[in-house]
């Protein structure tokens, strides 16, 4: 069911907010992996508002919905959302890769409510999730799995494995998504190691593939909805998106993979968040 | 949860069938358990679970990290998987998955890492496993059981299904010689078994090795040598108290493997050793930091010394060491 106005405007308001907090904890880390936070924060903030069947005070209730943050670098901008959902104190994000802090780059699944899988190491995502989805079908549950990839991390071969059994067991309740912001470290995807075509690499393993725009909620929204009634095939949603998406320094620059503001940068940066926004919210009719 | 192991004869069944069979039985009661293989279902004898189990049984191909990673998935979730394939894959080809999705998690795997050591030894050095020991036991969270026999094998899938945390099982290819000849002699991980007697020098073994010092202890015994064998079927935890002992029992210490020297059972035991003030001869009987050349296991084995024959001509130097220089040695006793 395509999203209301009401529904949509309240989520451009919430991912504003976890923009917004992306840069506060970049400031207070010192640095961060912005770029690829930003561009996958529509999508997760879609997924943990809209769609997960959570519930922050039983984070480890056996029912819940499932997300793998394969692309685990991203983790500054988990905890944006972790923490408004009342998963972990907004004022530990002021720790962030402080020593002694739980929470790092990387977020550790024993130290952080709310993050079911330890990831970093990239290219592990997928056979996690498979993992999750397989469970639950052998324990006859109705949790579902959510898998957000990144696309540079889909040059490791591992996630060629897990896709290919996916396809083979098809699991109920799992989608694959993947961040799709085509940058990566060391420069453009396409540069560093072409992944292109890279949707039908996807449809060449057996999935059903969406390629969508990953900064519209609603566009998203529908091919999730199409993902979870499939049941013949696997899903793959790629989401088209820019990295560093909202901040004008940062959009499609691939060096603001990880990167540092200074104060001046950091008030811009959210004076651009607010232009942003309201750029969005006005495109809602 | 009682098993009686009625339908397991390890004089009928290879090793690696006894983990199949036994995995079978403790599967009636505990639907928890799913098994798990990367194209190495026959190999590693996961057939009848597959037969009496289909919807418990996953094959994942020639693909171990998806394997390993999927497993972590599986048990972070609640289930119990049994992940089989040969120790070199499981140790090496996706030691990335193992560390991270399943130590670094404490995931609730059961690693059954088979063809260990020299015992597939005419596939060659690619698919010997003579560093697994090290490269497992360095991995936080991680159990790591070298079984010495089918017996053994049985008892260690039961322990290890009542462990809630990941295990490395170490198992052989095909027969290993009998060392027990019963399930039922308390085994307990973490503890070794005293399986010889003795008081003039220890020989601390693992796998295939504890049989080779059984008879070494036998032949050494009718020439009047009196020697210790500690099954140290678990590396790790180490059973710290028991090498202690046998220092202070013997002073004389040989470890035994079928794996490199570096960073295995004798270096556990060195390090437990070391640390403790205590002084002893000391021999550690492995791979010499080398890779094997291609052969049947027997002969293997005793091209790195670590038959029969190796361990007997390692007591008897050790025996033979002059200890009058070490001034202390008096005193110590």
């Amino acid at each position: 069911m395509s999203l209301t106005k009401e529904e949509r405007l309240e989520l451009e308001a919430k991912v504003n907010e976890h923009r917004h907090t992306i840069i506060r904890t970049t400031m207070w880390a010192g640095s961060g992996h912005v770029g690829g936070a930003l561009s996958m924060i529509d999508a997760a903030t879609l997924l943990y508002y809209h769609y997960m069947n959570i519930d922050p005070k039983r984070p480890d209730w056996e029912d819940r919905d499932r997300f793998v943050l394969s692309k685990g670098h991203a983790g500054i901008g988990y905890v944006a959302i972790l923490s408004d959902l009342g998963f972990i104190p907004y004022d530990s994000l002021k720790t962030f890769n402080l020593t002694g802090s739980r929470l790092g780059i990387h977020l550790d699944s024993s130290k952080v409510p709310g993050v079911d899988f330890s990831t970093g190491s990239l290219g592990h995502g997928l056979s996690l999730a498979l993992g999750a989805a397989l469970a639950a079908q052998q324990l006859n549950k109705t949790y579902r799995t959510f898998c957000m990839l990144g696309d540079g991390e889909c040059q490791e071969g591992s996630v060629w494995e897990a896709a290919m059994a996916i396809s083979k067991f098809n699991p109920p309740g799992l989608v694959t998504m993947v961040d799709w912001n085509k940058a990566q470290i060391d420069g453009l995807t396409e540069d560093v190691m072409p992944l292109e075509p890279f949707a039908d690499k996807w449809r060449a393993f057996g999935f059903h593939t969406e390629e969508v725009d990953g900064h519209d909620f609603s566009a998203m929204a529908e091919a999730i909805d199409a993902a979870l009634e499939r049941t013949d095939v696997p899903t793959c949603i790629i989401l088209d998106t820019v990295k560093g998406q909202g901040v004008k320094v940062c959009a499609g620059n691939y060096r603001w993979h990880y990167g540092a503001f200074d104060e001046e940068m950091a008030k811009q940066a959210h004076n651009d968040l607010d232009a942003y926004y309201q750029q969005r919210v006005a495109s809602i009719k | 949860m009682a098993i009686s192991y009625t339908s397991i004869s390890q004089t009928k069944l290879s090793t690696g069938e006894v983990y199949g069979d036994t995995l079978c039985e403790l599967a009636k009661d505990n639907p928890r358990i799913v098994a798990l293989t990367a194209d190495l279902g026959k190999s590693t004898k996961m057939g009848n679970f597959a037969e009496q189990y289909p919807d418990r049984f996953y094959q994942f191909g020639i693909a171990e990290q998806n394997m390993y990673g999927t497993a972590a998935g599986m048990a972070k979730s609640g289930l119990i998987p049994f992940t089989s394939s040969f120790a070199i894959f499981a140790s090496c080809r996706a030691l990335d998955q193992v560390h991270t999705d399943i130590c670094y998690q404490k995931a609730n795997v059961k690693l059954i890492a088979s063809h260990a050591g020299t015992s597939f030894g005419q596939a060659g050095t690619t698919h010997h496993s003579t560093e697994d020991i090290a490269i497992m036991r360095s991995l936080a969270n991680l159990v790591v059981i070298v079984p010495a026999d089918g017996m053994e094998t049985a008892n260690v899938v039961r322990a290890a299904v009542e462990y809630d945390g990941p295990v490395y099982i170490r198992i052989n290819r095909g027969f290993d010689q009998v060392v027990y000849g019963t399930y039922d002699y308390g085994y307990q991980i973490g503890k070794a078994v005293e399986i010889y007697e003795g008081t003039d020098a220890t020989v601390i073994a693992c796998g295939s090795c504890v049989f080779q010092a059984l008879q070494a202890a036998r032949e050494l015994e009718a020439d009047g040598v009196s020697v210790r064998v500690l099954n140290m079927h678990t590396i790790k935890p180490i059973d710290r108290e028991a090498i202690l002992k046998a220092v202070h029992d013997t002073r004389r210490i040989i470890t035994v493997e079928d794996h490199t020297v570096i960073g295995g059972l004798g270096g556990a035991v060195a390090e437990v050793i070391a640390e403790s003030g205590m002084s002893c001869a000391f021999k550690r009987l492995g791979l010499q930091d080398t890779f094997s050349p291609i052969g049947f296991h027997e002969d293997l084995m005793s091209i790195h010394c670590i038959d029969t024959n190796g361990i007997v001509t390692a007591v008897r130097e050790l025996l033979n060491m002059d200890f009058e220089d070490d001034e202390d040695w008096e005193d110590e006793v």
